[in-house]
């Protein structure tokens, strides 16, 4: 058995479930996991306990919480794969579980190639020839076709916008290497300021590619949108609202809803992802103050805050309530949601229409129990959202092995331009650009090898 | 059959190749038959008068550590050492070495004899005795038979070599030499591909006739060397390279021959090195430039013949002379040999093992440039491989194979093999994945143990090597832990360009500044020097350096290492022999055919066979039974 990497994959079905299971596999799939797991047993961690057994705990990243989840613990060889196996059932949100393995690729974890899992359970003897042949099959065709579904995926100029600068990389490097193998005299072939501001555009490319990633990841599974307000305001009831169903537990004692819900809905054709949260209210109540810690936490999360105030209160506790959540709330969209309009008194409407609001801000009049002007609401959530960044030829990166290759890529760019302000020598560039061309050719299906020499061919002449 | 006629293993050709993997089999124990077409031209250096150069010289670092001799006979036989690239990183540092030619086949001649298992045999192989798919030994051109385990092949340029002199074209392995014939035949016949392929020499000039008084010197290094083990007694008197050019007027008298060319009109049409032209194909790839460097190296203290690097050519004599007269420093010079081409038949390498064993018959390996590669170096490092192999295998030990992420040596052998040639091979830095950490300063560091593991590198001079090694590492504990006072460096810092210290500061964050160096700071600073172990003065550059060099990458070496280690476990899993790459559908066409064809010894090696996808990888890794 030869030392492979732990790997990591979501492995229920793509898509939002009750729960899903994200499975790390390899000799330090047990290590991995105790790094982000947390019993709230003082003390347990997951490397002392027997295998076949079921773990109960938190999923934490640094001091957030990202989830409640059960662990299931196996060690090698009786697991799936044959080595040491973590299988970690969170709640089914998309977003919970792209946290999730995130994190764990962040401590370590590799993300797995398609199939395997299966692959590593047929080279340890796990399975018979004829099972794997049938999964290699499988493999050989899911994987051509994923490939070009991430083309298509990657329209307009993205993938030839990628190419462009990786051939002009290439040829860098292939002038770098150059002046290493072919000449004793310290000649320069490659231009180091042409190659610094070649390396720059890639950087560049590359950030907006990792940045859109985010974006995709909106598109994909929704825009955040997280709703607070002080207890008892009607929360829930909005989102139910919202929601259209019966989600949010809604009761008229103050604190019903304990956790952050969530939930996605879409509102004429734009994915919005809610959270409701526990009322931002100072509480002793341990239960509670949880969530309220959670609902903080989520508000640095969404992309739109909607506060919910309850227009029967007194103006100075709303007034309060808004210069409290503005210091929370920098640079998203802050929407001001006026709920029991029904309910206010003209004074109260005049006060409120008075707030001097930034240009991230806005103010909406609803009565949730009667979904009355619940589409005000609606047109100004659309309208927060710069929809004008997501045109058609618009290249957004969703696959989270193209954000992974994009990421590498981008520190190996990093370095080769750091490396080329502080004038070293070429081969060391040479790792670096290399690096980079490896990265952006995985994404573009191209590969290095002997790529570099070829090029080389055709500009040098032989010194010695 | 006559127990004179019998031997462990028989080596055909005493060139580079063949001598290394004679003298490594013989070291190794076996009784080792070398049979050379004449005995006065033992490894000879039938092109360039020079050992090394870029990657070149991590090979031959690389095969001293081992514990081949290429890098001992160079040392005797220098006349200039240059450590080339010293102002880029370790890993680009190449010692390259002028060698009087007459000396370094005396020296390779001696080395041999001196080893009484060596047998010498002056006579031309035309057949292997071949027994069941078995090579049993060979027959000399007047049918005299000789048996053994094993044969190396090693037959250079000599299989049906034809040289070109313009329209001149005669028969022959070497200018005045004869070419040996009835091999190609009988390995095709066998199932062997061979091929042409084409190289070319430049003219050899007297020294007397050359006006070197308007010519750029270039001089030399004195006390640095090849050899990590082996001190030098004797050095030659040291020489200089001289630098000229050619010009418009070289270039016109030298076009007004490429109607005879026989790499224009025809004659020749295989495959020559892209790297390096002939002077004619220069003037034609590289139509805008009016001018090419040449250098003018020395071929021996006792000769007079200087060899003009840079001008290889197969044009006719006249045509030559008449170039060169316009050449600066050259008005006068008299040609001794003219330039020429050489074509030559080589076997296709991906019918070879690793171990450069064929896969074809059994017990018969080929190494050097029968294999398509170019160099002395390249051939050297093969031959070495194979004489162990070789021995190893009638042993009936495990074979020795060195991997990419070890050595040039097993990039070379791996290229070779897996991808075959499709031009005259040369080792480049470029070639290597892992360069940085393929450096000829710690070419011991990778190989010295393994040389002695399997017996070739004896028990003295592995103790050199463990002499030095805990050095460096009691030198550089005692780096990062040692720290100096402000007043102890800064005058030194501010000297060299590098900001002063304001707090006591660890030795080791000095030396790793980029602009500082740890022999210079030691040099200068006996206090300093005194708070380190002592190092014997003659190791005391290269245990300094080794120092450095591990301190000042660090960063780099390590993320090397440790992308070498994502590929070794690759490596590690056999796939020879265990596939009908042909039935499994759900591997491409190509990849079919491709695996087929090289049928690879390890998954990570069928990952570089060119055409072969990452998704066959996994289809195979998939397959793979345990």
């Amino acid at each position: 058995m030869f030392d492979s990497p732990t790997i990591c994959a979501i492995s229920t079905p793509a898509g939002i479930g009750g729960i899903a299971v994200i499975r790390l596999s390899g000799a330090e799939a047990i290590q991995i996991a105790d790094t982000v797991f947390h019993s709230p047993v003082k003390g347990k961690f997951l490397s002392e306990q027997v295998a076949n057994t079921l773990h109960f705990g938190f999923i934490l990243k640094g001091k957030e919480t990202l989830d409640e989840v059960v662990v299931g613990l196996f060690r090698a060889p009786h697991s799936y794969t044959g080595e040491d196996v973590v299988e970690i059932s969170c709640h089914g949100s998309l977003f919970v579980q792209q946290q999730i393995l995130q994190l764990l690729i962040d401590q370590g974890a590799i993300l797995a190639q398609p199939g395997e899992f299966t692959q590593r359970a047929f080279l340890n003897g796990k399975m018979d020839l004829s099972q794997a042949e049938a999964v290699a099959d499988l493999i050989a065709s899911g994987n051509s076709a994923a490939h070009r579904v991430a083309m298509n995926q990657m329209r307009g100029g993205f993938s030839s916008e990628i190419k462009m600068l990786r051939d002009q990389l290439l040829h860098f490097t292939s002038l770098v290497e150059l002046e290493l193998d072919f000449s004793e005299e310290d000649v320069e072939f490659a231009d180091r300021t042409q190659l610094i501001a070649l390396s720059r555009k890639v950087e560049s490319l590359i950030k907006k590619l990792t940045d859109s990633f985010r974006l995709g990841n909106v598109i994909k599974n929704g825009i955040p949108v997280a709703i607070v307000g002080e207890t008892n305001v009607g929360k829930s009831t909005l989102l139910n609202a919202l929601l259209n169903e019966e989600k949010a537990i809604v009761s008229d004692i103050h604190g019903t809803t304990r956790d952050v819900i969530e939930d996605t809905v879409n509102l004429n054709g734009v994915l919005f992802r809610f959270f409701d949260t526990a009322g931002l209210r100072q509480t002793t109540e341990p239960i509670e103050s949880m969530g309220i810690e959670r609902s903080y936490q989520k508000l640095e999360q969404a992309s739109i805050v909607l506060l919910v105030l309850d227009v029967t209160s007194p103006l100075d506790s709303i007034l309060t309530r808004i210069a409290a959540i503005r210091k929370m709330v920098t640079s998203q969209k802050l929407i001001l949601v006026a709920n029991k309009s029904d309910l206010a008194t003209e004074e109260t409407r005049y006060n409120l229409s008075e707030v001097k609001l930034t240009k991230n801000e806005s103010l909406v009049f609803i009565a949730a129990k009667s979904k009355d002007n619940l589409a005000a609401l609606i047109r100004e959530m659309q309208s927060a959202v710069s929809l004008e960044k997501v045109q058609s030829e618009d290249v957004i990166v969703t696959n989270i092995r193209h954000y992974e290759a994009l990421t590498k890529a981008q520190e190996a760019i990093g370095r080769t331009i750091a490396g080329l302000e502080s004038n070293i020598s070429g081969e060391f560039l040479s790792q670096d650009i290399r690096e980079c061309l490896f990265y952006l050719g995985s994404i573009t299906g191209q590969i290095t090898t002997d790529e570099v020499l070829g090029n080389i061919f055709k500009h040098f002449c032989i010194g010695k | 059959m006559s127990f004179q006629n019998e031997y462990d293993i028989i080596v055909v050709g005493a060139g580079h190749a063949g001598c290394e993997a004679a003298s490594a089999a013989a070291k190794m124990g076996s009784n080792v038959l070398l049979i050379t077409l004449d005995i006065n031209r033992i490894a000879q250096m039938s092109c360039n008068p020079a050992v090394g150069g870029i990657a070149k010289g991590q090979i031959v670092r690389e095969i001293d550590a081992l514990g081949g001799m290429m890098g001992k006979i160079t040392d005797q036989s220098t006349l200039q050492f240059r450590m080339l690239n010293r102002s880029k990183g370790p890993a680009m540092w190449s010692p390259r070495a002028q060698c009087d030619k007459i000396r370094f086949s005396e020296y390779w001649r001696i080395e041999l004899q001196n080893n009484e298992r060596v047998s010498f045999w002056q006579g031309s192989v035309v057949e292997l005795i071949v027994d069941h798919d078995k090579v049993i030994g060979v027959i000399t051109e007047i049918g005299i038979k000789f048996y053994s385990k094993a044969v190396i092949l090693t037959n250079g340029t000599f299989l049906n070599g034809l040289l070109h002199f313009g329209q001149n074209r005669m028969k022959g392995g070497r200018i005045s030499e004869p070419s040996s014939v009835g091999l190609t035949e009988q390995l095709i016949n066998c199932g062997f591909v061979a091929g042409r392929m084409k190289t070319g020499t430049p003219p050899r000039l007297d020294r007397r006739t050359i006006d070197f008084e308007m010519l750029d010197e270039q001089v030399g290094e004195v006390g640095n060397k090849f050899s990590f083990y082996y001190r030098n007694e004797t050095v030659l008197p040291q020489m200089n390279c001289h630098i000229t050019y050619t010009n418009e007027a070289v270039h016109g008298e030298l076009e007004k021959g490429f109607k005879d060319s026989p790499m224009f009109d025809g004659t020749i049409t295989s495959l020559g090195p892209r790297y390096c032209p002939s002077i004619e194909t220069k003037l034609v790839i590289f139509n805008e430039k009016n001018s090419h460097q040449l250098y003018l190296e020395p071929e021996g203290v006792d000769s007079i013949e200087y060899y003009l690097n840079g001008f290889s050519t197969s044009l006719p004599y006249e045509v030559q002379e008449s170039a060169i007269k316009f050449i600066p420093g050259l008005e006068h010079a008299k040609i001794i040999r003219p330039g020429y081409a050489i074509e030559y038949d080589f076997f296709d390498p991906t019918k070879l093992l690793h171990t450069l064993e064929s896969k074809i018959l059994n017990n018969l390996y080929l190494a050097g440039q029968i294999n398509g590669t170019t160099g002395y170096e390249e051939a050297g490092a093969q031959g070495l491989m194979a004489g162990i192999n070789a021995n190893l295998k009638i042993r009936e030990l495990d074979s020795f194979v060195l991997l990419r992420n070890q050595a040039y040596v097993g990039v070379l052998i791996d290229d070779l093999v897996t991808k075959g040639v499709d031009e005259p091979y040369r080792m480049f830095t470029s070639r290597a994945e892992h360069r940085l950490i393929l450096r000829q300063d710690n070419a011991d560091e990778r190989l010295s143990a393994l040389g002695y593991s399997i017996g070739l590198l004896p028990e003295y001079l592995f103790n050199v090597y463990l002499k030095k090694s805990i050095l460096v590492n009691t030198i550089f504990d005692q780096v990062a832990n040692v720290s100096v006072k402000p007043e102890i460096v800064n005058d030194f810092l501010i000297a060299n360009d590098s900001a002063p210290i304001r707090y006591k500061t660890k030795l080791y964050n000095i030396v790793s500044r980029p602009n500082i160096c740890f022999k210079d700071i030691l040099e200068k600073n006996t206090f300093l020097k005194g708070k380190l172990e002592p190092v014997p003065s003659e190791i005391f550059s290269e245990v300094i350096e080794a120092v450095e060099v591990r301190i000042k990458y660090a960063g780099y070496i390590s993320r090397e290492n440790s992308i070498a280690d994502k590929i070794k476990r690759l490596e590690s899993i056999k796939i020879e022999n265990k596939f009908d790459y042909s039935t499994i559908l759900s591997l491409s066409t190509e990849a079919r055919q491709k695996l087929q064809k090289i049928n690879p010894e390890t998954i990570g090696q069928a990952g570089r066979i060119p055409g072969i996808s990452p998704n066959d990888i996994n289809v195979l890794l998939i397959l793979l039974g345990r």
